[in-house]
């Protein structure tokens, strides 16, 4: 099978500090793989590379077998990758149909934007992703975190995306909403989407993901099967930066 | 209601008159203030601040700070500030009188000639867009602060119009050019009346079909009744207005001066009124435009987007530093357009014209609703602001007040008008 995505020999340096370093990693069709390290480990910097948001240095990415040109968000949009941000990229001032479109609002025949039809389209995949959510006409900053985070994934949702990017999806919800993105995230799975998760809680990656990557001061430690690792061969992993099985 | 039920089986809350009506709250403080200063006013000059004259004048003069304060908005939605204005409407208006008091005529043109004001009117648009370009490149391509850039601006361009001119004042102006200044270009009452019936007819019908649109969507409307309040408080509003322009007769010495402009062949037993100004139904038309832009456009939509959260914004793909340069572009046509208005008003180019505009506008901007801290702002708020600092001065003016606590007081105003705004936005818990 062709994976999703690959990176290969991916790097990225800020003046002089090398965020990423040589790392290459690939992500299947119903996947998930997990991205775990410390902070400033390079996790979230290696896939903002992928979501076109930073400029690799050198290394290459291939999309479902070719070799693929990302520059900028809208580049990797039409690669169908679609990211879901640690910091919620959603307009405040704006309400949940508008940020679900925005950068690809509908619009009438005279090219104006179409907002009764977007809130029609929110109204429906609300009613399929969060049927509580009920605020339409409102700023999304009167929701709560859970309702935002439900805005953010119904963007990628609606437009099919073909790859998903969570940073931290969860990090700002309580235990409720975090079992609804975990079950969210089993569904798409199930549609075949890829997805790479990032996050800190290496419990939760355990049972999200089926496998996860481990980076250290921007490399690559290792990648396993969570079913061939411990949760301490992962923690051992992020800490001492080396593979368990690899040093047996 | 069938529509309702369905979607929503919860319960009807008891709404209040204002809930009901789905009026924006904030608006209605505004026309709220604005008709306090105005009775206010006309209790202290024994009722001559609402006579039609008076509002007449009022209208005109604030046409100019007002079509720069709707695009004001957009630039300080987008978290930047512009504080060129007065200055890049100086430069336009100065090469707009070059244009035909010296250079075309110099050309061949004989003074009259048809194409004059246009040619001048295309001008200094183009130099206002080319100015405002150049400003939003410097911004959102090469990362300098818009308070830099313009504060730069403020200081060029005005002396840019001085280089053009010498100093000189440069006038007078082409008569077509100066019916955009307001009493020189009026529609008298049948043309404002059928202008007046055509506003109300689209308010109805915008109304109307917003209804439609709705209905036909599933989505909840208001009741029957509070639209058909809505239309009828448009209808008397919008009649109104027109109802007091129409009522300002022309002076029987002015009428001695020009029957045949006022539709008279002889100025003895004639009488006209001045109707709506030209230079105000350019107002009411670039109000519409930037309110469409604002609401039903892309590019209104990232600009809204892009103050609420730049990231976000380029992060859905929004190219956010083409959007500064258009935003800088389009405040540069509006300052070039009230520069038409300015200079044809006094129907001649002075170099001090436009002089402290950028406070005005932006405080018009500002008391109008504009959060300088990006994301929100209205256009129809800043063009109420514009009118109510306009009263007040106009207002202290005719009671006589010091010209140094007029100053005061409207400096004053500025500040507790956003204190306000901050206040009722912690109560209503927007941000």
């Amino acid at each position: 099978m062709t994976p999703l995505v690959e990176m290969k020999n991916v790097s990225i340096a800020f003046g002089g500090v090398q965020a990423v370093d040589n790392v290459s990693i690939d992500l299947y069709p119903g996947e998930v793989v997990g991205l775990l390290g410390h902070n400033g480990a390079g996790k979230s910097t290696l896939i903002k590379m992928l979501s076109g948001a930073y400029k690799m240095d050198s290394g290459e990415i291939w999309i479902n077998g070719h070799k693929a040109q990302i520059h900028s968000p809208r580049d990797a949009r039409h690669y169908n990758i679609e990211t879901i941000y640690q910091t919620l990229a959603l307009a405040d001032n704006l309400d949940a149909a508008s940020n679900l479109f925005l950068g690809r609002e509908l619009t009438t025949g005279l090219g104006f934007v179409d907002d009764d039809r977007m809130e029609a389209e929110t109204r429906k995949i609300m009613a399929r992703l969060n049927p509580n959510f009920k605020k339409l006409k409102e700023p999304v900053s009167a929701l709560s975190g859970g309702q935002r985070q439900s805005v953010a994934i119904a963007r990628a949702v609606y437009f099919n995306a073909k790859i998903l990017i969570m940073d931290e999806p969860t990090a700002a919800l309580g235990v409720h909403e975090t079992a609804m993105v975990a079950e969210l995230i089993q569904e798409l799975k199930k549609q075949g989407l890829g997805i790479f998760l990032i996050s800190h809680d290496t419990r939760e990656m355990m049972e999200l993901c089926d496998r996860v990557a481990v980076m250290k001061n921007g490399q690559m430690v290792g990648t396993e099967r969570v079913e061939d690792v411990t949760e301490d061969d992962i923690l051992s992993m992020i800490i001492l930066g080396k593979n368990p099985k690899a040093a047996a | 209601m069938s529509v309702e039920s369905a979607n929503t089986p919860t319960p009807r809350r008891k709404r209040s008159l204002f809930e009901e009506l789905e009026l924006d709250t904030r608006l209605l403080g505004m026309i709220g203030a604005f008709i306090l200063v105005a009775l206010v006013f006309n209790v202290l000059t024994d009722g001559r601040f609402l006579t039609p004259r008076n509002i007449f004048n009022l209208t005109i003069q604030t046409v100019s700070v007002a079509i720069m304060a709707t695009g004001m908005v957009f630039v300080i939605v987008t978290r930047h500030i512009d504080l060129s204005v007065g200055a890049v409407l100086a430069a336009c208006s100065a090469l707009m009188a070059m244009t035909q008091v010296r250079i075309l005529p110099g050309m061949g043109f004989e003074i009259g000639h048809w194409a004059i004001p246009w040619v001048a009117i295309a001008a200094g648009i183009l130099l206002g867009a080319l100015i405002g370009a150049f400003n939003g490149w410097l911004i959102g391509y090469q990362g300098i602060p818009a308070f830099i850039v313009t504060l730069g601006g403020f200081l060029i361009w005005r002396n840019v119009g001085w280089y053009q001119t010498n100093g000189q004042t440069i006038g007078p102006l082409d008569q077509t050019f100066m019916m955009f200044g307001g009493i020189n270009g009026t529609l008298g009452g049948t043309v404002s009346w059928i202008i007046g019936v055509i506003a109300i007819v689209l308010a109805i019908f915008g109304i109307f079909n917003a209804r439609r649109v709705k209905l036909a969507h599933n989505f909840p409307v208001k009741p029957m009744w509070a639209e058909v309040s809505l239309a009828v408080i448009a209808t008397a509003a919008i009649a109104g207005f027109i109802g007091i322009l129409t009522s300002y007769e022309v002076p029987a010495r002015v009428m001695a001066r020009d029957p045949a402009k006022y539709g008279c062949e002889v100025a003895e037993g004639c009488a006209a009124v001045y109707g709506l100004p030209i230079s105000v139904l350019l107002l009411i038309a670039i109000a519409a435009i930037m309110t469409v832009v604002a609401r039903k456009t892309r590019f209104g939509r990232y600009i809204f987007a892009t103050g609420g959260n730049p990231d976000a914004a380029e992060l859905s793909g929004i190219n956010t530093r083409m959007l500064t340069v258009k935003i800088f572009m389009l405040m540069g046509v509006l300052c070039a357009l009230a520069a038409v208005v300015a200079s044809s008003r006094l129907a001649n180019h002075s170099n001090d014209l436009g002089t402290l505009d950028e406070l005005r506008v932006i405080a018009a901007a500002v008391i109008g609703g504009t959060a300088l801290s990006g994301g929100i702002g209205t256009i129809y708020g800043a063009i109420l602001g514009a009118l109510i600092m306009q009263s007040l001065q106009s207002g202290m003016a005719m009671v006589g007040v010091d010209a140094p606590l007029q100053n005061i007081v409207v400096g004053a105003v500025l500040v507790v008008a956003v204190f306000i705004d901050i206040q009722y936005r912690k109560r209503m818990g927007a941000k």
